[in-house]
């Protein structure tokens, strides 16, 4: 049965800045980088040197805990640089790109089997796109999810809009849920945002559970919609996947050839004009940016404002990222900040006068807004997170690293983003997904 | 502001690492930053972060109280002219009943302020942590719940004794088990209860004073404590003056704006009701606890209605909760976010615990005429175990899930 959940908590943040509704390409870009740092837990193995000729779909490196998933070249060119860092950790393989794109040819003639569609997928580098949880890692292919959860929408600020990235891929996207069905023996769930026409690549979606929700951010959150339609229990797998990484792998396993070209939004208050890009996995930010954004001290995101990572000219577009966010550094000292009226800042609660414009967009920065503090003020998480968890509670277990108290406290039903929100209002400013995510790998390591 | 700036950026070397006042940076730093929102900018996690933090809410709570304090100044004053039988209208004499407070006020709050900031500034200095400003809350909460007639050393002794053993010894701001203001008040309590109960110390008195005919200094709740059985208390209440309340709605009335004696702050339930309307809109205070404590009062009152055994059972349910330090309690006191629950559920069980227990205290204490301290200062240490049990309601519920799913 699809369900139709509506919840209250959680809250939108207006921004400066949305990307208007109309698609642009960015140049091709002059460097790419496949980024072992993108998948949290990944011990990568690398196969290639620099110096390396490399084709589109060319295995750069695996993972070194199952030799099986490849992590592949989104496009063809010579390997350039190999970025290290502390205790030669690979940061980045960066590659230069050929002018004309040679592709690696899979076999995608036969995708009947489960272990069929797994191998493809796993040596072509489209596996690590799935998601697991708990812990919030790439999935592992010796599991059976009990479900796949997709969510049809982003609902975080200046997040892009899937119904217009994935307008007209239909058939690709109806692709990937046809693969993605083989991998569960439960259902595949497709939410879209209730109260809303969605894209007809999602309502004519076939083989799914089509489900709607309706409410503020984070009710775009799978974690969210994971939780209020089919919730994690203790022992239990379930992967999710973004809506545009559906149709990227359903493209794939039409063609056989791994074209990362994407859609991506670039938004945010200090980007001249805010609009979507046509690029690729991986390219480098300097493509995307160079030339569109406004003058200044400016932090540039791979992400939205929540829980992208920061990045600069010189960095690439993370591989689960569809949106570039681009925002005014906040590292001006603010004379008596704590009594000014701040008729520019915004808050949830209403100790600043925002709630007055209920409407407005602001353009916020990259200032803490105070300084950290003990925990203080009490129901600040719990207004922010639609779900039956006791968020302090549980950030206070993994604070304590007290792990039976993370696991009852439901540890592996959220992930990081998740709690960004409350991790956004806490007035004691607590890195709250940085702690979550400790708390996550304390989980794996102890209870696998 | 530049210059102020500029003066800082020119001290700050001499406290940062190899600066000869090195050991004294947290010092230095909470005063710079009180002056200077720093530029700390986001380097984990969300980029943006809310426009709240703990300055912002304790300087909050603090303009919640000041209606209170402004209040609590000038009753001070008027209650010692009704006592002296001089210019005893309400309207007569503003600014002199409010100077005359002010200079009894101001000190008890210059000395709170002084030995408490003092000691937390010690404590992080030594402790090398930054200085939370959890105590500007505390600081002004003291003198409000002091009788004006406290002797200065005495608020100095209370003030330490509730920011060392009461907050310090357990790591400080957000450690904290009970309320610091309360554990402050309940300690001149034990203390000194000469000076913090009785008839004598709510109104300025000047040697040699003999004060008008009838004055007795008596507080309304003493004075429903002492009614003889069967007596309707509004007929038997009088004011500082002497004069007798005509009725048990001229009573309520003087309660609800506050012309009664009483400690300084805790009087006017009118002053009090402008800060909660503070609290609760900012969404600082708990509306929860607010009226699930106002719940919990009312219903114990009503239950002593109807039970009615003597004089102090039988007052009116209202005029109970509009007596004492019932209303302040509720509002300033109760809803403290450290030592009240912290749970959705839990906070509506602590509130209403606290204010049944409140007035069920206040009704049987044997020794004085009021409960709302020790009700919210039990409650306290209780609200661990109310969350406790709220949180393995949830656990439970998570486990039952899975033998649903099993």
């Amino acid at each position: 049965m699809p369900k139709n959940v509506r919840i209250s908590k959680g809250a939108d943040i207006k921004l400066v800045g949305a990307a208007d509704h109309v698609k642009g390409d960015a140049p091709f870009p002059a460097s790419f980088a496949l980024k072992p740092t993108d998948f949290h837990g990944l011990t990568p193995k690398l196969v290639v040197k620099e110096g390396d000729e490399v084709k589109a779909g060319s295995v750069i490196f695996y993972n070194k805990d199952n030799e099986h998933v490849k992590f592949t070249s989104p496009v063809s060119g010579e390997v350039a640089e190999i970025v290290r860092g502390a205790k030669r950790k690979i940061l980045e393989v960066r590659i230069v790109p050929d002018q004309d794109q040679k592709f690696e040819q899979f076999d995608v003639s036969d995708l009947s089997s489960t272990e069929k569609i797994k191998t493809v997928l796993m040596s072509s580098g489209f596996w690590p796109m799935l998601k697991q949880r708990p812990y919030d890692v790439i999935a592992n292919p010796h599991l059976k999810p009990k479900a796949i959860f997709i969510s049809a929408f982003d609902s975080s600020p200046l997040a892009p809009d899937y119904d217009f990235i994935l307008h007209g891929q239909q058939e690709a996207f109806q692709k990937g849920l046809d693969a993605l069905s083989k991998l569960t023996d439960g259902k595949v769930h497709l939410t879209t945002r209730g109260k809303s026409t969605p894209d007809a690549t999602f309502t004519q979606a076939k083989g799914v559970e089509l489900n709607t929700i309706t409410g503020p951010h984070p009710a775009g959150n799978v974690g969210i919609q994971i939780h209020h339609i089919d919730p994690i229990n203790k022992g239990e797998n379930v992967w999710t996947i973004s809506a545009q990484n559906v149709a990227l792998m359903g493209k794939f396993l039409m063609t056989g050839v791994v074209d990362l070209k994407k859609v991506i939004a670039l938004a945010g208050s200090e980007v001249e004009k805010p609009r979507y890009l046509t690029t690729w996995v991986g390219a480098s930010m300097k493509s995307i940016v160079d030339g569109q954004i406004k003058a200044g001290d400016n932090r540039i995101i791979s992400g939205n404002v929540l829980t992208g990572d920061a990045s600069s000219t010189e960095g690439y577009l993370g591989f689960f990222h569809d949106a570039v966010t681009v925002i005014p550094e906040g590292n001006e000292p603010q004379f008596l900040g704590w009594l000014a009226p701040n008729f520019h800042k915004f808050s949830l609660s209403r100790s600043y006068f925002s709630w007055l414009s209920p409407n407005k967009k602001f353009a916020l920065n990259t200032n803490m807004n105070g300084e950290d503090r003990a925990y203080v003020v009490s129901g600040q998480y719990e207004a922010v997170l639609p779900m039956d968890i006791y968020p302090v509670q549980l950030i206070k277990s993994i604070m304590t690293n007290d792990l039976d108290k993370m696991e009852n406290l439901g540890i592996y039903e959220v992930i990081p983003e998740d709690f960004a929100l409350c991790e956004y209002a806490c007035t004691s400013k607590m890195n709250v997904q940085s702690i979550l995510r400790d708390g996550l790998d304390v989980a794996k390591q102890e209870l696998g | 502001m530049q210059f102020l700036k500029n003066i800082l950026d020119n001290l700050r070397p001499n406290f940062e690492e190899g600066g000869k006042l090195e050991k004294y940076y947290k010092g230095f730093e909470a005063l710079e930053t009180f002056a200077f929102t720093p530029g700390h900018t986001s380097h984990k996690g969300a980029h943006i972060r809310d426009a709240i933090d703990l300055k912002r809410t304790m300087f909050l709570v603090v303009i919640a109280m000041v209606p209170a304090l402004l209040f609590g100044m000038w009753n001070t004053g008027h209650q010692y002219y009704l006592s002296i039988g001089e210019l005893t209208g309400l309207g007569e004499g503003l600014m002199e009943k409010f100077i005359f407070g002010a200079i009894r006020v101001l000190p008890i709050v210059v000395v709170s302020y002084a030995v408490g900031l003092g000691i937390e500034f010690a404590i992080a200095i030594k402790n090398n942590h930054s200085v939370n400003e959890g105590y500007l809350v505390s600081g002004m909460l003291i003198p409000l719940v002091l009788p004006s007639e406290i002797p200065l050393w005495m608020v100095a002794v209370a003030t330490a004794f509730a920011v060392i053993i009461g907050k310090e010894v357990f790591g400080g701001t957000g450690m904290n088990i009970l309320n610091p203001a309360l554990t402050a008040r309940a300690f001149l309590f034990f203390a000194y209860p000469t000076k913090m109960s009785g008839n004598a110390v709510w109104i300025p008195q000047e040697s040699g004073m003999a004060g008008v005919d009838g004055y007795t200094g008596e507080t309304l709740l003493s004075q429903a404590y002492n009614a003889p059985v069967g007596a309707e208390f509004g007929g038997v209440a009088y004011d500082a003056a002497g004069q007798q309340y005509g009725s048990l709605a001229d009573t309520m009335w003087a309660s609800f704006w506050g012309w009664i004696p009483g400690s300084i702050g805790e009087t006017s339930v009118f002053a009090i009701l402008i800060g909660a309307a503070i609290l609760i809109f900012t969404g600082i205070g708990s509306w929860r606890i607010m009226l699930s404590f106002l719940v919990g009062g009312l219903t114990m009152s009503m239950i002593f209605n109807a039970w009615g055994a003597n004089a102090f059972m039988s007052v009116h349910p209202l005029q109970q909760l509009m007596m004492g330090s019932f209303m302040f309690g509720m509002v300033f006191m109760a809803t403290d976010p450290v030592s009240a629950a912290q749970t959705t559920t839990g906070k509506w069980i602590y509130g209403f615990l606290a204010g049944f227990f409140g007035i069920m205290i206040r009704v049987f204490n044997p020794a004085y005429p009021e409960g709302i301290m020790m009700a919210i200062l039990f409650m306290n240490v209780m609200a661990p175990l109310i969350d406790h049990y709220v949180v393995e309601a949830n656990i439970n519920r998570r486990l039952k899930r899975v033998k649903v799913a099993a």
